[in-house]
């Protein structure tokens, strides 16, 4: 009999209603039942959550580290995509 | 046997099954078969030890001695315990453990359903906040016999051992004596032959989608309420209260 390891899962956690979800770890689990379980148990140990999101993180598609230069570089000179870029003319007000 | 001693026995059948069971679960700790599984069958036996806790505090007000919760746990012999004889059956692997979960389960959710109802206060009180636990552990237990019964040839035949070699502990919970008239008489207890019904659909329900085959024996032990146990209670006893009987009073 061939020994395969539970797949991996990624884990959201909703700490309140109104907030978003967000990454708080992985673990194994052998079905998506059991992954949000495990969550529970894992994760939600000491009220942290109302909501569990869990996927499989193959799923999940990152971008390639290698091409960070030529994904990030280029907004890092763009101040004027900043709000505080712009002076506000004094008729407009507070904003 | 008068109200109040029937009152007591119940408080402490109840306490005792907590404990039992949450002690038994809690010998997986360190040793579940994987690291998210130890964790999770730990957080149910605390649930468990919880549970037992509030029963045992109540049995310790209503016999009106000064027992603690401690005294009734660490400081009574085997024949004075009250649990159903499931509880105490050894871990066996995860299946086993799994199994005699499902079926304790079970029958502790739909118990803790009535219960919540009960006209004593206290122990609606208790039943209706232990409720929510119980469900997720129905929950959990019966999943985990719906995967592995209808997992692979192996995990089916080792559920199927399982449940066959538990069977015959399951009726002592459906078997009402005086103790149980008397609960049931004054509103206070739950009446067993309905618990038996909705026990039994829930069971087949599940082992119907696990693929596993309800045993047909009709032959039951019994005594666990009564204070008549299996063999595998006195070494329970032997780990859980040497602590305290070792060195008595000692503290965290």
């Amino acid at each position: 009999m061939s020994k395969k390891e539970w797949p991996l899962w990624e884990v959201f956690i909703r700490s309140k209603n109104g907030l978003n979800h967000k990454h708080v770890g992985s673990l194994h689990a052998a079905d998506a039942e059991m992954a949000i379980e495990n969550a529970r148990d894992v994760y939600c140990r000491r009220n942290e959550g109302v909501s569990i999101w869990v996927v499989l993180s193959s799923h999940i598609v990152a971008s390639d580290p290698d091409e960070a230069d030529a994904l990030y570089e280029p907004a890092k000179n763009k101040i004027y995509r900043h709000p505080t870029f712009y002076e506000i003319p004094k008729e407009v007000g507070h904003m | 046997m008068n109200k109040q001693e029937a009152l007591l026995e119940y408080c402490l059948r109840l306490g005792d099954n907590s404990l039992i069971m949450g002690h038994r679960m809690s010998e997986w700790c360190g040793h579940g078969p994987i690291l998210e599984q130890d964790i999770a069958l730990i957080n149910i036996a605390l649930d468990h030890i919880g549970q037992a806790r509030n029963w045992l505090t109540l049995a310790g007000e209503i016999e009106g001695k000064g027992r603690t919760e401690d005294d009734f746990a660490y400081k009574r012999d085997a024949h004075q315990f009250r649990n159903l004889l499931i509880t105490e059956q050894p871990n066996g692997n995860w299946g086993d453990t799994i199994m005699r979960s499902f079926l304790f389960d079970t029958f502790n959710f739909y118990l803790h359903q009535v219960l919540q109802h009960s006209k004593h206060e206290r122990i609606a009180a208790i039943a209706e906040k232990s409720l929510k636990e119980i469900q997720y552990h129905q929950k959990y237990s019966s999943e985990w016999v719906i995967r592995l019964g209808d997992g692979t040839e192996v995990s089916h035949q080792k559920m199927q051992n399982a449940l066959d070699d538990l069977w015959m502990f399951t009726g002592e919970m459906f078997e009402a004596d005086e103790v149980d008239q008397i609960m049931l008489a004054e509103g206070i207890g739950a009446d067993l032959h309905q618990i038996k019904d909705v026990w039994t659909d829930h069971i087949r329900e599940v082992l119907e989608e696990a693929t596993l085959k309800m045993p047909e024996l009709n032959w039951f032990q019994k005594g666990g309420k009564q204070g008549r146990h299996t063999e595998y209670m006195g070494y329970i006893l032997a780990e859980m209260q040497f602590l305290p009987r070792a060195y008595p009073d000692a503290v965290w």
